[in-house]
């Protein structure tokens, strides 16, 4: 089976030019994601994870490096729109019910009125929130909050999925559930997933490709291919090679914090 | 029976506004009634004097609260003055306070309307354009700190030589007043939005115009709203101002003005009891469609 490259990073570097003086955020950074993997991005805060996914998406700007998303610029992806973008808050409108917060994106795109009707209803069923179209953010829980999010990022065609700790602020059981939905979610669209964590469990359950980070300056340090199954039940996270995996990510942590 | 445990609910209960208000109007006439007495009395112990009589203590109060052109008028003379000229005469005599409050509220309405709409112009201006922003914002400030008495006799004076007379004049001072806590409230408003949500508009490469129609309009609702409520305040003090100078027009401020000319505290009184009902009344609207508008827009519940 032929691979195709969905996302290239080459000798990425990025320096902020901060109040403190500069900031190298991104060092010697190179990367290869092929269409349909799951990557985690994991390392401790300040390691760059986001602000990696942030230049992937044309949030913020390489100071040198080379990168493609789908072939083309990450501005030229961007205004393509080509990717979906879930970020660490929900960032629901609280004047917008359930249902025109997941067809936000959809007006904007221009899609038609019976197609924002027809996908709306998709994608909420997808994160199992039908029943709650008419409900307003403020009624719902931080994890329902959060589905919506992802529902919204899934409405349009894009089949590259960026998520910025989507599921940081949530407590584990709820976090448990939601990463479940989200293997089977990923199973059925088919969709190239960027993923940034801090939890090793969750990175080493979700992902085929885990990329492990460290700080000052912000640069890989291993990137370790899963040999999980595809079919991972929770009751995965007991197993040799779960525990095997989880290990090999904890040292490329340390090697990285040795430096320090 | 539920209509007493609602009256007196609404009575005691603690989130009640009634007690409290009822409490201070009645300390703030009792004051009055008492400087009515303080005040008025010289000019009836003057006039006891002259014609050598002395006075009792019930005879001293009852003839200052009763003064045909007191010092300072009570509240009953004021309601009754109010009364007076509004029920009692055709609105379009000279003499009826509904005539001058009509005048009046014309001239607030524009002033208001043009206020509001150069409010919301300038602050896209300074949002969306940075040089906007740093050359208009000084100015704006610059403009608050001139009194508005000084400089709206020549607003006046002005634009009538440029043939400009009557509501015009009047309406812009109303408006230079109403422009600027619409600015403000407005800059604030439509920056509002978290850096959160303007990148999130940008991954699904929105278009400036949707960035505003979608997200910083109706983030800047709430603002929107509290500056209305201080612009229109702002406008019905520009309208009243504004008639000073402009003399013969009418108004509630002319009514007043003439008031103060010919020595007449009822005409002051009962002017600015009206100002302050017509701007109370306006206000009270602009919180009305408030609240409908932000519980429509689930912003309050």
């Amino acid at each position: 089976m032929v691979q195709s490259e969905v996302i290239n990073v080459s000798n990425l570097d990025l320096t902020f030019v901060t109040s403190d003086g500069p900031v190298h955020a991104l060092k010697n950074v190179d990367l290869k994601v092929n269409k349909g993997e799951f990557v985690s991005f994991i390392g401790p805060s300040g390691c760059g994870k986001t602000t990696l996914l942030r230049v992937l998406a044309d949030l913020d700007e390489p100071t040198d490096g080379e990168v493609t998303v789908n072939g083309v610029s990450p501005r030229e992806a961007r205004e393509a729109r080509a990717y979906g973008y879930v970020f660490q808050a929900a960032g629901l409108y609280p004047w917008r019910n359930v249902a025109a917060n997941v067809k936000l994106p959809l007006e904007i795109m221009g899609y038609s009125k019976e197609e924002q009707l027809k996908r709306v209803k998709k994608v909420l069923d997808l994160v199992e929130l039908t029943g709650f179209e008419k409900k307003y953010p403020w009624q719902l829980s931080g994890g329902m909050q959060q589905r919506a999010s992802i529902a919204r990022a899934l409405a349009f065609d894009a089949d590259i999925l960026f998520m910025d700790e989507p599921f940081g602020a949530l407590d584990e059981i709820v976090r448990d559930h939601l990463n479940k939905q989200l293997l089977e979610l990923w199973k059925s669209t088919n969709k190239t997933i960027c993923f940034v964590t801090h939890s090793i469990p969750e990175a080493v359950y979700l992902s085929t490709k885990i990329v492990v980070m460290s700080p000052r300056p912000g640069r890989i340090v291993d990137i370790i291919d899963s040999n999980l199954p595809s079919d991972r039940p929770l009751e995965i996270r007991d197993s040799k090679e779960f525990i095997e995996i989880s290990q090999r990510v904890r040292e490329g942590l340390r090697a990285g914090h040795s430096d320090d | 029976m539920r209509a007493i445990v609602m009256i007196k609910k609404l009575w005691t209960g603690s989130d009640s506004k009634i007690l409290p208000v009822f409490c201070i109007i009645t300390f703030i006439v009792i004051i009055w009634y008492g400087f009515s007495i303080i005040l008025n009395a010289p000019w009836e112990y003057d006039k006891a004097k002259r014609n050598s009589i002395t006075l009792s203590k019930t005879e001293l109060v009852n003839q200052t609260w009763s003064q045909k052109r007191p010092k300072l008028p009570t509240p009953h003379q004021v309601a009754k003055e109010m009364w007076d000229t509004t029920v009692n005469k055709k609105i379009t005599s000279k003499r009826s306070l509904i005539y001058h409050g009509l005048i009046t509220f014309y001239e607030t309405i524009y002033g208001f309307a043009f206020g509001t709409g150069l409010g919301i112009l300038l602050a896209l201006g300074i949002v969306y354009n940075r040089a906007t922003a740093m050359s208009v914002m000084p100015w704006i400030v610059t403009s608050q700190t001139i009194p508005i008495l000084a400089i709206a006799p020549m607003i006046v004076v002005a634009l009538g030589s440029a043939g400009f007379s009557g509501l015009m004049p009047i309406v812009i001072i109303s408006m230079y007043l109403s422009f600027f806590p619409v600015v403000v409230g407005m800059v604030k408003g439509l920056k509002s939005p978290e850096q959160l949500d303007i990148d999130q508009m940008k991954t699904w490469s929105a278009s400036k115009s949707q960035v505003l129609f979608k997200l910083r309009a109706p983030k800047s609702t709430p603002y929107l709203f509290t500056s209305l409520k201080l612009g229109m305040a702002a406008s019905v003090v520009g309208a009243i101002v504004g008639e000073l100078p402009s003399g013969g027009g009418g108004g509630l401020g002319f009514r007043m003005l003439s008031g103060s000319t010919f020595g007449n505290t009822l005409h002051i009184w009962s002017g600015l009891f009206s100002a302050a009902i017509l701007a109370g009344s306006l206000i009270a609207i602009i919180s009305i469609i408030q609240r409908i508008v932000l519980k429509r827009m689930a912003l309050e519940t």
